[in-house]
């Protein structure tokens, strides 16, 4: 890495005295004067709370326990009010323009004809939905939630690193975090005004019934869609079905008749009108998408296509969340809304275009390569820190399927204070916001999900890669 | 409410149910296994306790002979048996995890706690002490697990299906002991209950803790058609078979009343407990005990399956 990260409790550190941030003031000072034993004794009261719960996650091929603590970090990572409203700013431009777009490849394909973006990139994307041509979704919204990931590296400078437009996880540990640090420090949160994130189930409910469809009735029945309990965000589904007071439904609590989508109740059938559904598109319809799909429900399609059921996200988001088409999201934001971007996006080589293809290759140990349709940390190549082996092994990659990768500066992303094995150390963070678009307006939590790359000088901050996760307080005012 | 979330609620409050009926039937084991053999003949009481609580040809697929470590073995953390404590336990905490949303935060960690418990147990190498500790505490666990559902969930459908469940199991393992110990409980006529048989009664009371109930309601010592009569016909008793149906019939109509429409679950149970009321145990005994009782697992069976068709599918 070329340069020191920033610290976003001491600023940077040039050699001199560190100063302490404004923001963390409070923060330094209850780190420095907190006798150890407190902070040992509040992390396992913590450890304690979320085992109880059950706040687990699976990780995938992983025999040995195939359910989960993340790490939380009881230091919170604290947010100015003016950082925040840019960053609202900038994710509410960010999740409009999305909007935009997915409504545009799906209808009259503008950004393609004004070549704004490649049609190639669109039409043989896997995650783009022929089906969806033509169909007017709800209230033309198709990112119902969002979740833009963000980094910083300096006192300024936010980017967005990428954005989750299908089904996008975390907002529970938002939210549990929050919770168990209002239980272990409420001498904290006294000092402190931070703004609160706990109506997020309420405005999602909002969220979810301001799309229902328009034959719906006024009291629309929305439900959760899971995959079910071995799927690794499976406490997150239940979490919120339980929050949102609507029922966690798996597939075969659901079946269609006559084009109406009815979950099977004790009373018997009932109808259903929106699916929050934590579902990837094509698994959830065996008619239509994968037909071995057991996860999913025959008929779903042509329910929602007759516009009897609103599903959030709508289908066919995938389209807008693909790394090779985050590339040209400052373009597609400038197009569809008019204004340049708020936030601006990682400087990324496509590895399609020839020029970037050979700077990457020349660079390879020096940059980030990440697959256009990776995710959760998964086949991603962090030069710097890889072997010559796998540096020669992306090469390899690389050369044979240059379209299915993009490639990053390895970015300085900041640090925050951290309990560590040998006491309070730096460790680099991002920050995941949660952003809800319904019929009536666009809901953004302050804060989000922050998480942690616990280990020293590691940036995969994923939970399935060894990351964290930190309570993330907006102050307001 | 789904009925998938109902079939786990059922299903998780039966095998917590069998939990601590596993457990009762390894306590009471333990106990005869220990009386000095001039008290018995060549009797295996391990065997018997595999009989009662769990499949005995599965078991010797496993195991050459039953013993304390076999049995225990097989009861307690056997995959290969579906009712071993182990197995209850994880099933019972799969459908409390399906079904998070329905329970109460304490019911929760009941059975939540408990599964993070047993991991922790020490397991197959465990000394004597340790063993019945154990136990002990499986009992907790589901006084716990039943406590917090009776103090904490709304009197509504989510509790009456984890009524039912409870009621269901807790029948159906009533009605095994008896099976297996029937030759017992037989009016002795040829010849006089020796001292072990004596014991083996008192035991198969303290299983069920009933022997300070049985002393209260019939004022006089241990007889096997007495205890037959508590196990089978006194609605007083917690786990005899009238009063299993007693709850069954009630929450049966709580819930036809709030769905307004009552079924074969409802007629079923209706029958069984008018014909338990309406006879007693030397009828039971004329009809023969055994065959009585096989009747009833059969038709508690059918009783299961009807909930099952009529709600939870």
């Amino acid at each position: 890495m070329g340069r020191a990260a920033f610290d976003e409790m001491q600023g940077l550190v040039n050699g001199r005295e560190p100063t302490i941030r404004a923001a963390y003031q409070h923060l330094k000072h209850w780190l420095d004067r907190t006798p150890p034993d407190v902070f040992d004794a509040r992390r396992s009261q913590a450890e304690l709370f979320f085992r109880r719960i059950g706040i687990t996650f699976a990780v995938y091929g992983d025999n040995e326990s195939t359910e989960r603590l993340i790490p939380f970090d009881i230091i919170p990572r604290v947010l100015t009010k003016p950082e925040w409203t840019l960053l609202e700013r900038g994710l509410r431009q960010r999740v409009t323009a999305l909007n935009a777009f997915l409504k545009d490849v799906y209808g009259p394909q503008e950004c393609i004809k004004a070549g704004i973006v490649p049609a190639d990139l669109v039409f043989q994307n896997p995650h783009y939905r022929p089906e969806m041509i033509g169909f007017e979704v709800p209230h033309d919204t198709y990112v119902n939630i969002a979740g833009i990931d963000i980094v910083r590296v300096d006192e300024s400078t936010f980017y967005v690193l990428e954005d989750n437009a299908r089904t996008p996880s975390g907002v529970s540990y938002m939210l549990e975090n929050r919770e168990v640090m209002m239980r272990l420090f409420p001498e904290l949160f006294a000092r402190h005004r931070v703004a609160p994130v706990e109506n997020y189930p309420d405005a999602l409910l909002a969220t979810l019934r301001s799309v229902a469809p328009r034959s719906a009735s006024q009291d629309p029945t929305a439900v959760l869609l899971t995959p079910g309990r071995f799927n690794s965000a499976f406490y997150e589904h239940s979490f919120l079905a339980d929050k949102l007071g609507i029922e966690l439904v798996e597939a075969t609590d659901l079946f269609v008749k006559d084009d109406v989508v009815y979950m099977r109740t004790t009373e018997g059938p009932m109808r259903v009108d929106v699916i929050y559904r934590r579902i990837d598109d094509e698994y959830l319809d065996p008619l239509v998408f994968r037909p071995d799909s057991v996860l999913g429900v025959p008929g779903l399609m042509s329910a929602y296509q007759a516009g009897n059921v609103t599903l959030a996200n709508a289908v066919g988001t995938g389209v807008s969340d693909d790394k090779a088409v985050y590339s040209y999201m400052p373009d597609i934001v400038r197009f569809f809304t008019g204004e340049d971007a708020i936030l601006p996006n990682v400087p990324t080589w496509r590895c399609r275009e020839e020029d970037s293809l050979a700077y990457v290759l020349d660079k390879l140990p020096e940059l980030v390569v990440k697959e256009v349709n990776g995710s959760g940390g998964y086949g991603m190549l962090v030069g710097p820190h890889a072997t010559k082996r796998e540096v020669d092994e992306f090469r390899r990659k690389l050369r044979h399927a240059p379209d299915g990768f993009i490639a990053q500066p390895t970015l300085a992303l900041s640090t925050c204070p951290t309990f560590v094995a040998s006491g309070v150390a730096p460790r680099h963070v991002d920050l995941r916001p949660f952003v809800l678009s319904g019929a009536d307006d666009i809901r953004i939590m302050p804060g989000g999900l922050t998480r942690v790359a616990l280990k020293e000088g590691s940036l995969v901050v994923n939970s399935s890669q060894g990351g964290g996760t930190k309570d993330t307080w907006v102050l307001d005012g | 409410m789904l009925s998938r979330t109902a079939d786990s609620l059922y299903w998780l409050s039966r095998y917590t149910e069998r939990a601590d009926f596993v457990a009762r039937i390894l306590d009471a084991t333990l106990r005869l296994a220990s009386l000095p053999s001039s008290y018995g003949g060549e009797r295996n009481e391990w065997e018997s306790a595999v009989s009662v609580a769990g499949d005995l040809a599965e078991f010797k697929r496993h195991y050459d002979t039953a013993n304390e470590d076999t049995v225990r073995d097989f009861l307690v953390f056997s995959q290969n048996n579906p009712s071993s404590i182990r197995n209850c336990i994880e099933v019972a905490r799969d459908n409390a995890r399906a079904v998070r949303t329905a329970l109460t935060v304490e019911m929760w960690d009941a059975i939540n706690g408990a599964w993070l418990e047993l991991k922790k147990k020490p397991s197959r190498d465990m000394t004597h002490e340790e063993f019945v500790r154990f136990l002990d505490w499986v009992k907790s666990v589901t006084l716990a697990f039943d406590g917090s559902a009776y103090r904490t969930m709304l009197r509504n459908d989510a509790f009456w299906f984890t009524r039912l469940g409870g009621a269901v199991e807790r029948a159906d393992n009533t009605a095994r002991i008896l099976d297996v110990k029937y030759q017992l409980l037989l009016p002795a006529t040829e010849r006089v209950g020796g001292s072990l048989d004596y014991f083996q009664w008192t035991t198969i009371l303290r299983e069920v803790s009933a022997l300070t109930a049985y002393h209260w309601v019939y004022r006089e010592s241990v007889k096997p058609w007495l205890v037959a009569d508590l196990l089978i016909l006194n609605p007083q008793m917690p786990r005899s078979l009238a009063n299993c149906y007693e709850i069954l019939m009630r929450h049966l109509d709580l819930i036809a009343e709030a769905y307004g429409r009552r079924g074969p679950s409802q007629r079923l149970a209706s029958n069984m407990r008018a014909r338990l009321s309406s006879t007693d145990i030397d009828a039971v005994f004329k009809q023969g005990l055994h065959e009585f009782i096989e009747e009833f697992i059969a038709d508690n069976n059918s009783l299961g399956s009807a909930i099952s068709q009529q709600y939870l599918t």
